[in-house]
């Protein structure tokens, strides 16, 4: 379709306009965290890298970064093993209820979140029994890190051809060796970049979050959320944001390298 | 596989079962059940006008999200060149995984009395939306936005170049291929995306507490009674799960499950 230079015109504004909607809160942020004032006061009267020091030295956000980092990485080992696994069930057999479990598997991220950790919440104190705390937090997460992997997973084995590992068989391979020199390396890519979006929103998540972790503990996304109504932790506040952003986009970006050099241009996974 | 299956429906059965119970008025233990949650949810007017506010504010962001997301995608899937094209790519998705929590607190900076809003309005003589409804509404659609993007990109990519072509061939200006022939392929895909969008604004108690001021959303009716009263949160988040349910089964009407 050709445009009148016009109308493409009007079309690149259009895309600036939004990318500068989406950017320019982050960078609003990005700012107020050097902001010399203990404040909001906008424009910043000057600039200190003071805050960032101070959140290295908050033990409070130290605890909580490390109890996220610990979350994030148990959850999303866990989610690495069942995702792969539901993965390969869902498109190299065929079972009664398959299409029933390729629909239900993406129910935890369809339905609203709230409605997971409450689910989540009540089944674990009142059926189970069972005391909230790093555990139930984990299995919270790994409900959702689970889709991730397996949506990342299942797109790359739909365009992984069967023949190989037909090829495989038929050169007298046992289904072990055909999954581990050939299924395997074929999928490492798209199971590391799961991975990657799968800890990425664990370290992010905060409404399931709130309902499944334990009294006491508290993730970093929690202890901002704890502290943005206390007014003499503003400027520290602001600091772990920026940190929070940086961390969380790190993956994600190395997470799409990895997929796009398998599928050039594709995107990772898509929506989730 | 099975553990997921067994261990999500069975959470979510537990969830409604609990909305039966009767709680003692004094003791908070269960002491039998009852339909009375539920009565309350679906018949008194406070209820009923969170509900109706939540799915309304849903849906306008659905709907802005679409509009917003529209021309940024059709740009990127069909104008700009390939470095270009795989920039955005990575500009738009990035925001779609991180620091939700984040986005909504630089909302809070924004629209907050000192604000940089406020100040970039203040020489106009016009005040910014401070919090509110309108806030909550402007935050959601800025937030779940990429979720909206990145489908219709995908979308849009899968229509055919040569479809285009023929249809210019054939004498169809721009404005009426676009109707005629993008729009229609495309639609599944803005359903898909709009799944995403209103699903995650009707649970939203978050962002909704941190700008919306003293409004009341599903989610923030839920949260602050899950504590005290379980039976009555758990009945209220059945509004959502039917909604969403309904919603579903027209999305996958539509086609939309293809484009997830």
């Amino acid at each position: 379709m050709r445009l009148s230079s016009r109308q493409l015109i009007s079309l690149r504004i259009a895309t600036g306009a939004v990318l500068a909607f989406i950017y320019v809160p982050l960078l609003i942020i990005g700012i107020e965290a050097f902001n010399e004032a203990r404040t909001l006061e906008w424009p910043p009267p000057g600039f200190t890298t003071e805050w960032f020091q101070r959140a290295f030295e908050n033990t409070g956000a130290r605890d909580a970064f490390l109890y996220s980092l610990k979350t994030a990485a148990i959850a999303t080992s866990l989610a690495l093993v069942l995702g792969s696994l539901a993965a390969i069930g869902v498109s190299r057999f065929r079972f009664f209820g398959r299409e029933a479990v390729s629909f239900l598997i993406i129910l935890p991220i369809a339905l609203p979140g709230i409605v997971t950790g409450i689910a989540l919440n009540s089944t674990f104190t009142e059926v189970l029994g069972i005391k909230l705390g790093l555990l139930t937090l984990v299995i919270a997460h790994a409900t959702f890190c689970i889709v991730v992997i397996y949506n990342n997973v299942v797109a790359r084995l739909r365009r992984l051809s069967t023949s190989f590992e037909e090829a495989s068989a038929d050169l007298g391979a046992t289904p072990w060796q055909t999954f581990r020199w050939v299924t395997l390396p074929n999928m490492r890519t798209a199971i590391v970049a799961g991975a990657l979006l799968a800890f990425a929103l664990s370290f992010d998540e905060i409404i399931v979050t709130v309902f499944t972790i334990g009294i006491g503990d508290e993730t970093l996304p929690q202890w901002l959320l704890n502290n943005f109504s206390r007014a003499n932790q503003l400027p520290i506040v602001n600091a772990v944001a920026v940190i929070v952003i940086l961390l969380s986009i790190i993956p994600v970006y190395i997470a799409h390298r990895l997929s796009s050099e398998v599928d050039s241009g594709q995107t990772a996974g898509a929506a989730p | 596989m099975t553990w997921l299956v067994i261990g999500y429906l069975g959470s979510l059965a537990v969830l409604l079962i609990s909305a039966f119970w009767s709680l003692g008025e004094l003791s908070g233990h269960i002491e039998g059940t009852t339909l009375e949650h539920f009565d309350r949810i679906y018949t008194e007017g406070v209820y009923r006008a969170i509900s109706l506010r939540t799915i309304g504010v849903a849906a306008a962001v659905t709907v802005t999200d679409a509009l917003i997301a529209f021309p940024i995608a059709l740009y990127m899937a069909k104008f700009a060149r390939p470095r270009t094209k795989s920039l955005l790519v990575v500009a738009v998705l990035i925001p779609l995984w991180s620091a939700y929590l984040v986005k909504a607190y630089a909302w809070r900076t924004i629209l907050s009395e000192d604000g940089p809003l406020n100040w970039l309005l203040s020489p106009l003589g016009i005040d910014g939306p401070g919090y509110g409804l309108f806030a909550v509404y402007l935050v959601m659609s800025y937030i779940w936005l990429p979720y909206m993007i990145i489908p219709i990109y995908a979308g849009l990519e899968r229509i055919p170049d040569s479809l285009l072509s023929a249809s210019g061939d054939l004498g169809a200006r721009p404005g009426y291929t676009f109707r005629r022939v993008i729009m229609p392929l495309a639609f599944p895909a803005i359903v898909a995306g709009s799944i995403f969008t209103f699903s995650l604004t009707l649970g939203d108690f978050i962002a909704v507490d941190l700008v919306g001021g003293s409004t009341q959303f599903i989610g923030s009716v839920v949260y602050d009674n899950f504590a005290s009263n379980l039976p009555l949160a758990a009945a209220f988040t059945t509004v959502p799960i039917i909604v969403m349910t309904i919603y579903l089964l027209i999305a996958r009407r539509l086609g939309a499950f293809e484009h997830l």
